[in-house]
């Protein structure tokens, strides 16, 4: 097919239009000047303020304890909650409920919970930030391993029960390892998903704790420095990382599963 | 014979089954998503206590306010942000996503992941990389040898939620695209349609769900967003978003916020009714 080269004017601008903040920021990290904006050489002093810096610490410890909560809470329950759905159930409604939370906007999520959470007078902390992130990140997982469900071979189950297997037996002994898969990645996303929340956590998680991106949210709003620079370029490389590697290992996967 | 005695147990089994998967999901959504939601909507009939909180009082005021035109205003600018950073996704977004399913299988990876990679890094490092950028001292005015105020500008906002929210308009309309049939094209060009004929006729019709699918994927947080206005937008409550965070946290009136989030969601629920129309259709 003829394609007009006028098409490659919005390609390449897309993509420059993406990395340029980022090689931007990434480049005013290693600044030994004061300026954010201003490059006056090449220092590594910014991410040496950046490691003695308490509140960054706290809001990453913060961050990992939210994740991992969180992620536990929607691996389990989203996991189940697929199964259910696509074997034990027909409906239409509890479908859609099931992913209700990942197209309601964030703020809506957000208010809505901290109505609740003030309803039921919960004192707001690490704790209620980690179950509203298990809410949204348990539909992300649920749909993941529907996914591989619904592509996945009933016969083993089917045959399983046949030879007098309850619901849970098959479940551990047959869907559980087939899933596998599936629900790292599930678990995976849920994780990434939780690091990177910002709107649900600034509404319930109350005074006395912060997670890492609303430590940078309240930084950035006292003024601009490259020590946030020299955060955002680690923050940018960790999940630069992350992705190309899970990128690798989902190829390295479908290969094994075709031998 | 043999089905009578397979049957029983699997249907006594099943129904075991729904309720040991099911009910620790659906407990937990009905706890922390249907009850929250049910509080949102009940809000918005009740008056604000006199510190906050809400006083279980029947009101309409609430929706009394939501008409009056400083909040439509608001609304409207909202819309109008929202609905200009869609075009603009849409209007880059086609022909790059229309260039990555032409290109061969290695670089077609590559191309898809560099479109995603920006969109797994932290929302808000990502806005923040444009105040480096745009502010009066920043990088932009410092190379150009100007001073001009790139900052707190309804275009600096489009700029920040295009930037965001790029990535989910490129790749719905890439996986429509992928999947049409090359030799619907090729007929087309056979047939001595020129190649813009063949786009109008062909390869568009074909993938407006996906068109669809990536405008409503891109407005739908444009529309409610207020950190992106916030921080490169001013102080301002200029978006939805903003104003529902400042009845919430600033003037601590929950019912009228309640009552803003229903607008919010009422726009979204027109918006997902128009999509599943026009997909039906397509």
């Amino acid at each position: 097919m003829r394609r007009s080269k006028l098409l490659y004017v919005p390609f390449w601008a897309t993509y420059v239009f993406l990395y340029l903040p980022i090689v931007v920021l990434v480049v005013m990290s290693f600044n030994s000047g004061k300026s954010a904006y201003t490059y006056e050489g090449f220092s590594l002093k910014w991410y040496g303020e950046l490691v003695n810096d308490e509140r960054v610490r706290d809001g990453l410890v913060n961050t990992l304890i939210v994740a991992t909560g969180s992620t536990v809470i929607a691996t389990v329950l989203g996991t189940l909650l697929a199964v259910g759905l696509a074997r034990h159930t027909r409906s239409k409604t509890l479908d859609a409920i099931a992913l209700m939370p990942a197209v309601l906007p964030d703020l809506v999520v957000a208010i809505g919970l901290l109505l609740f959470y003030g309803l039921i007078q919960l004192t707001l902390g690490l704790y209620s930030v980690i179950l509203a992130h298990g809410l949204f990140s348990m539909a992300f997982v649920a749909a993941v391993v529907r996914t591989r469900l619904t592509n996945s071979d009933t016969s083993l189950e089917e045959a399983s029960r046949d030879l007098g297997a309850g619901p849970v037996t098959t479940f551990m002994k047959i869907t559980l390892p087939q899933l596998t898969p599936g629900i790292v990645a599930g678990a995976l996303l849920a994780f990434t998903l939780s690091l990177d929340e910002f709107v649900i956590a600034f509404f319930t998680i109350g005074n006395s704790d912060q997670t890492l991106p609303i430590v940078i949210y309240s930084m950035i709003r006292f003024g601009v420095t490259p020590k946030i620079n020299a955060l955002a370029a680690i923050l940018l490389l960790v999940s630069f990382t992350a992705v190309i590697a899970g990128q690798r290992m989902t190829k390295i996967g479908e290969r094994r599963a075709q031998d | 014979m043999k089905s009578e005695v397979k049957a029983r147990p699997a249907s006594r089994g099943r129904r075991l089954g729904a309720f040991v998967f099911l009910s620790p999901g659906v407990t937990y959504l009905i706890v922390l998503m249907l009850v929250p939601l049910a509080l949102v909507l009940s809000n918005t009939v009740f008056q604000r206590g006199r510190f906050g909180g809400v006083v279980y009082e029947f009101t309409t005021e609430n929706f009394e306010r939501l008409i009056d035109p400083l909040y439509l205003g608001v609304v409207g600018v909202s819309l109008k942000l929202a609905t200009l950073t869609t075009l603009i996704a849409l209007l880059i977004g086609y022909p790059t996503a229309y260039l990555i399913a032409q290109l061969p299988p290695k670089w077609k990876t590559v191309a898809l992941v560099a479109i995603v990679l920006p969109f797994w890094t932290n929302f808000i490092i990502r806005v923040y990389a444009w105040i480096i950028l745009l502010s009066g001292p920043g990088v932009i005015n410092s190379l150009l040898g100007t001073d001009l105020e790139l900052l707190y500008k309804q275009g600096t906002i489009v700029t920040g939620l295009l930037y965001s929210y790029l990535p989910l308009m490129v790749l719905p309309l890439y996986s429509a695209i992928e999947r049409l049939d090359p030799q619907l094209r090729e007929a087309s060009a056979n047939l001595g349609a020129s190649a813009f004929t063949t786009f109008r006729k062909v390869t568009l019709p074909l993938t407006v769900p996906g068109v669809m699918t990536g405008c409503l994927f891109v407005f739908v947080p444009s529309f409610g967003n207020f950190v992106i206005p916030e921080i490169l937008g001013g102080s301002k409550s200029i978006m939805v978003g903003n104003l529902i965070r400042d009845q919430f946290l600033k003037a601590r009136d929950w019912p009228f916020g309640s009552a803003l989030a229903l607008a919010l969601i009422a726009v979204l629920i027109v918006l997902l009714l128009v999509q599943a129309r026009v997909t039906r259709r397509a």
